[in-house]
């Protein structure tokens, strides 16, 4: 895992972003699509490498021209190579060598893949990145430095090379897939590093002693449930308690979603015994509903809500 | 059944034993792709990088059992991202970079040209249709030159005394430093405008052919004026040792533009996106092979013209440039070619392989089943 992964900290449950892909064995697997600001954010992460990479090499041979007295412009040479493959192939050394990552992309928690869930070629990988010439360098140095490509440029030819950096820079807000000319070109995406984190069965643990249970609690059911009461709820709902137990137990809304979902839970089943731990209470519905539901579903029979039949 | 034992029924709940069961697996994929990711593939040791793929398809079947019998929304959702994670590493791009340098030169890149030869025929007429109307115009009238070559001309222009054109053609430069700082600015210079006829395909390929034209032109103008002064042979001589090499990288780039706007403004049949998908591929291709050619020109008219004046040898160099690309483009990887064609041919005569093959343990293909 990451050291640092900013995007997979952040909640990922921004529906218009998720796309789902096919991958080659046929299985379909969700991703999200990375925002505009952490791409923007990888990019000048990037940038900034690259113009460290180019001080460093044009201090060394400074240094180096000085010591030897002359001869430097073999170095001036090799320099100029060196800028230009750093430029123009900074980032397809990098998404080929690491998998779709950038060291901006991967310390944001960004990669790149195929959008239709195939291998990542390397002929797209140099597509997606020639296009950046277009994209952004050209607009660039209109920009900022139009009197050395263009010595008498009209007020109107600024305005337009402006424009031209504008609509390219700002080509994955402008589109529902937030491709950038390059992933048209290239057919991918970028998407956010999923974060994997195996948490322990809900279910499971109601099984067995619970450390929140009060001391000396045997390892048995204190609550039972009928097939009629396990029968009120579905997939939605158990799936809700889920992450309402989830909740990390030390916040202070805790125990108090905790409460209300209880007494939420017992009117509509209409559980009629006495409950003494709210939290033991819910844990117990839970396994007991994830079973009776699992069990529906061995046999074909799916309820996805309360509203279902 | 009865499903009111609570305690009995986590026992007995098979998304609890499924996990029980497969948690091994997962973790064992998990921490493989935490190495590959803090440290990269390369540090994982042969036997890792072997059991990568049986652990993701392991895991894979998994996500696929877990989507039709757990309910545990926090279980799917791991897989899940597990598997995403592990999918970057598995379909990310991870042949050996020699391998593959060499699969490029040998294979890719002839074939891709061979592939574009429509795009290439009309991205070289559109530079020879510019270069002969410039080299009729100003053959026809000098004042022509400037307007075509102006920028280019560095002062060569109609102005210049036959005896300095002749200069300028066999100037010589020696102090070897000088002369790789000019060959590699004139490299990275011609790169970039190579990228950008590529890059500027996008834009319907309007700029694509107007960097070409433009090319063309200057190349017309240029000629005339030698021509006019009986510097023909001379001005050839100078320009064709690296001007077939360069020429040739500049008209692949427009059509490597040119495919760009084709699969832009015609995708046929296709989306524009998978339209452009392809084309965009095999246009990328093209250009880091022209970017590989600018690099050669740019020694050759940065060092080799510099230093070697004698004609007939500047010839023999041209000649044998070009006899090179025609060998290289028209004949390198034709067998690999061939024997593609045979492979797809006799997998067509095949019947269809079945889908997806899962690894399900007996016990669990029972649900999936039902599920479907």
């Amino acid at each position: 895992m990451n050291p640092v992964s900013l995007a997979a900290l952040r909640p990922a449950d921004d529906g218009k972003l998720v796309r789902e892909i096919v991958t080659p064995e046929g299985i379909p697997l969700r991703f999200t699509l990375a925002r505009a600001g952490d791409r923007a954010g990888a990019f000048v992460l990037d940038t900034l490498l690259q113009i460290v990479v180019i001080v460093v090499i044009v201090a060394i041979s400074w240094g180096l021209t000085l010591a030897t007295g002359g001869g430097g412009t073999w170095l001036t040479a090799v320099i100029v190579v060196l800028a230009f493959l750093l430029a123009n192939f900074y980032f397809a050394f990098f998404e080929v060598r690491w998998q779709g990552a950038t060291p901006g992309k991967r310390r944001i928690g960004i990669r790149v893949i195929d959008a239709r869930g195939g291998q990542l070629e390397t002929s797209a990988v140099l597509a997606r990145n020639l296009i950046r010439e277009l994209e952004v360098w050209t607009p660039l140095r209109f920009l900022l430095a139009s009197n050395l490509v263009w010595p008498d440029a009209p007020g109107w030819a600024r305005l337009l090379a402006g424009g031209w950096a504008f609509v390219f820079l700002f080509m994955p807000v402008f589109n529902k897939d937030r491709l950038r000319v390059g992933d048209m070109i290239a057919g991918t995406r970028v998407v956010m590093q999923p974060k994997a984190v195996l948490v322990p069965d809900l279910a499971q643990e109601a099984a067995a002693v619970p450390f929140w249970a009060p001391a000396g609690t045997k390892p048995r059911a204190t609550y039972t449930f009928s097939d009629a009461q396990l029968g009120i709820y579905g997939i939605y709902e158990l799936q809700v308690l889920e992450g309402v137990l989830r909740t990390n137990p030390g916040d202070a809304s805790h125990g108090e979603a905790v409460r209300t979902v209880s007494e939420k839970v017992r009117e509509k089943i209409r559980y009629e015994g006495q409950v003494v731990n709210d939290e033991l209470f819910l844990r117990e519905f839970y396994a007991a509903q994830r079973a009776h539901l699992e069990q529906k579903l061995l046999f074909g029979q799916r309820r996805e809500d309360k509203f279902s039949k | 059944m009865a499903a009111t034992d609570p305690i009995a029924a986590p026992r007995q709940m098979r998304s609890v034993e499924f996990r029980k069961e497969r948690e091994a697996t997962w973790e064992a994929l998990e921490a493989l792709i935490a190495t590959a990711d803090k440290d990269g593939l390369r540090t994982l040791g042969a036997e890792q990088l072997a059991r990568l793929p049986h652990l993701y398809r392991a895991t894979l079947s998994s996500l696929s059992v877990a989507r039709s019998i757990s309910l545990d929304r926090a279980l799917t959702d791991y897989l899940e991202n597990l598997v995403g994670r592990a999918y970057f590493v598995v379909y990310g791009t991870r042949q050996h970079l020699r391998r593959q340098l060499a699969e490029f030169f040998l294979w890719k890149l002839p074939r891709t040209i061979r592939a574009a030869k429509w795009h290439i025929l009309v991205s070289a007429l559109v530079t020879i249709a510019a270069a002969i109307a410039a080299f009729q115009l100003t053959w026809s009238d000098m004042d022509y030159y400037y307007a075509f070559a102006g920028d280019m001309a560095q002062g060569r222009t109609p102005a210049s005394s036959t005896a300095e054109l002749r200069e300028g053609l066999y100037h010589t430069e020696s102090g070897s430093g000088v002369l790789a700082t000019f060959a590699a600015s004139l490299f990275s210079h011609n790169a970039r405008i190579g990228i950008l006829a590529f890059a500027t395909g996008f834009v319907a390929g309007l700029p694509t052919l107007f960097l070409l034209f433009y090319n063309g032109l200057v190349l017309g103008a240029f000629a005339a004026l030698f021509h006019a002064r009986g510097l023909g042979v001379d001005l050839w001589a100078w320009i064709l040792p690296h001007g077939v090499t360069e020429l040739t990288a500049v008209v692949l780039c427009g059509a490597a533009g040119f495919q760009l706007a084709h699969a832009l403004v015609f995708p046929g049949a296709r989306t524009r996106m998978d339209s452009l998908r392809e084309h965009g591929r095999s246009a990328a291709v093209i250009v880091i092979g022209a970017v590989c050619m600018l690099f050669v020109a740019g020694l050759i008219e940065g060092i080799f013209r510099q230093t070697v004046t004698s004609v007939p040898i500047r010839f023999i160099v041209a000649g044998a440039t070009t006899a090179w690309w025609i060998y290289y483009f028209g004949f390198v990887g034709r067998g690999r070619d061939r024997r593609d064609a045979a492979e797809r041919e006799a997998a067509s005569r095949r019947p269809a392989l079945p889908g997806p093959v899962l690894e399900l343990s007996p016990q669990m293909s029972g649900p999936m089943e039902v599920a479907r």
